[in-house]
């Protein structure tokens, strides 16, 4: 009975989501990205379990919660091999990998402090311009940004 | 013809580019035409460049049209603290065309996001300058007759040099073969090595400045070599006189060599180049008044023989 022992280190979830296979050292920066300390549904947080596929993973399981595409994006920054099932009664409907969009607006910091983006009031636009190793660029200033370099707003 | 923002020259077609050229040519025979009548134009100089200033008013002097700006932002509302914005939307009530140079890189990009006017981008810090871009590469046409097939040479500062950077990307759609001369502080990076090998452009790295390398060249594109760049002092003092251009260095250069430089220059050409036929930047700096016609006609839409 492995497998219901696998199921039992973290709780079932009437509804919300889980974040599944977050790489054990993005677990607590996605947790914070997210600012899941601010909300008042329960959390599940494990981390440490075992991963065919990346070593050791993470979970995260919000009760009542969905989260939003920008969220997501986020996500993708820092754990992009993660995915997302979303719960109803009990029940897996949607699974899905995370993936980055093409585009990214508001969601990452300039490193360039010559950059406009860093000195006006707006938003930030960045675009993915290589996703093996990730690699974003500002459409402001044009310099390119290497994942340790990105910097989440 | 639609009316676009020039702020990049990525942002162009080697159609375009070519137009821009011929365009170029065209207000070179004849640069007195009163295309901008009527037509008010703002320069808008957050950081001080006499030369780019001047000649963009020069162009648009002598299409005719108006002009409205300031030369410094210390002279304008952004020094009481307004936003780049604010005073783009302002200006752009009152004008047909922003041309504006900043010491923020991505702001010329920003500017054409919130105008309604076009904007000619004459400068945004480290980042782009395409109007210098345009008249190097017009300087190349005139003087080889071609933009195809050549060998470029770029020497100095190959690291922070925006033009060179500009240059080389405009270049990648005519077919060059680039020779790049540098020390080792300051080497072409390797993001425009990249470039090259994924459009297949050919290109060789040299440190020694020789005369073997000038001549097989068809532009030699000289950029200075600044002290405050080098971490090393040391360093600097070493290299400093190995850039330096010399008229007996041209001795056995191809007939149809030029030498260009973005000017200002400091000891990177000496003054005995000057007299040499071969010698072009000045005369480059003056194609800059025809590009410069050229990019105002295309960013408004004005149709020109």
């Amino acid at each position: 009975m492995t497998n219901s022992k696998k199921e039992l280190a973290v709780a079932a979830l009437e509804n919300g989501t889980v974040i599944d296979r977050i790489p054990s050292e993005q677990l607590f920066k996605v947790v914070s990205m997210l600012r899941l300390d601010t909300i008042t549904d329960s959390i599940t947080i494990g981390n440490n379990f075992g991963s065919k596929k990346i070593g050791k993973k993470g979970i995260i399981k919000v009760a009542d919660y969905f989260f939003k595409d920008e969220e997501i994006n986020k996500i993708a920054l820092i754990a992009p091999q993660a995915t997302i099932n979303v719960i109803r009664d009990y029940k897996v409907v949607e699974k899905y990998s995370i993936t980055l969009h093409d585009k990214l607006c508001g969601i990452i910091r300039c490193n360039n402090p010559k950059c406009i983006s860093n000195n006006e009031p707006m938003e930030t636009v960045f675009h993915v311009t290589r996703r093996e190793p990730l690699e974003v660029t500002c459409h402001y200033c044009n310099r390119p940004m290497e994942s340790h370099e990105i910097e989440i707003l | 013809m639609k009316k676009e923002s020039l702020v990049s020259i990525n942002d162009i077609s080697k159609e375009e580019i070519i137009d821009l050229l011929e365009k170029a040519k065209s207000f070179e025979e004849n640069p007195n035409r009163r295309v901008l009548e009527g037509k008010v134009i703002a320069t808008l100089f957050f950081e001080p460049s006499t030369r780019t200033r001047l000649s963009f008013e020069t162009a648009v002097n002598r299409l005719g049209g108006r002009i409205i700006g300031f030369s410094d932002a210390a002279t304008s509302s952004s020094s009481k603290g307004e936003s780049l914005k604010d005073t783009i939307m302002m200006v752009s009530n009152y004008v047909d065309l922003i041309i504006m140079r900043h010491y923020l890189e991505g702001a010329a990009r920003y500017a054409s996001e919130v105008s309604s006017v076009p904007i000619i981008n004459a400068g945004d810090g480290a980042n782009q300058h395409p109007s210098q871009t345009m008249l190097d590469l017009y300087s190349i046409y005139k003087t080889q007759g071609t933009l195809e097939n050549l060998n470029i040479t770029m020497v100095g500062d190959l690291k922070y040099g925006r033009t060179v950077h500009s240059l080389l990307q405009a270049m990648s759609h005519f077919h060059p073969t680039f020779h790049f001369v540098a020390p080792d502080e300051l080497k072409m990076p390797q993001e425009y090595k990249i470039f090259c090998d994924e459009h297949n452009i050919p290109y060789y790295e040299h440190r020694e400045f020789s005369e073997e390398v000038i001549n097989q060249a068809d532009i030699l594109y000289m950029t200075r070599v600044q002290r405050e760049r080098f971490t090393d002092l040391m360093e600097y003092e070493r290299v400093k006189n190995v850039y330096i251009l010399h008229n007996s260095m041209l001795a056995g250069s191809k007939p149809n060599l030029r030498v260009l430089h973005p000017l200002p220059r400091v000891n990177e050409i000496a003054y005995d180049v000057d007299d040499n036929p071969k010698a072009y930047y000045f005369q480059q700096a003056k194609n800059g008044l025809f590009a410069r016609q050229a990019i105002i006609c295309k960013v408004l839409g004005i149709d020109v023989d």
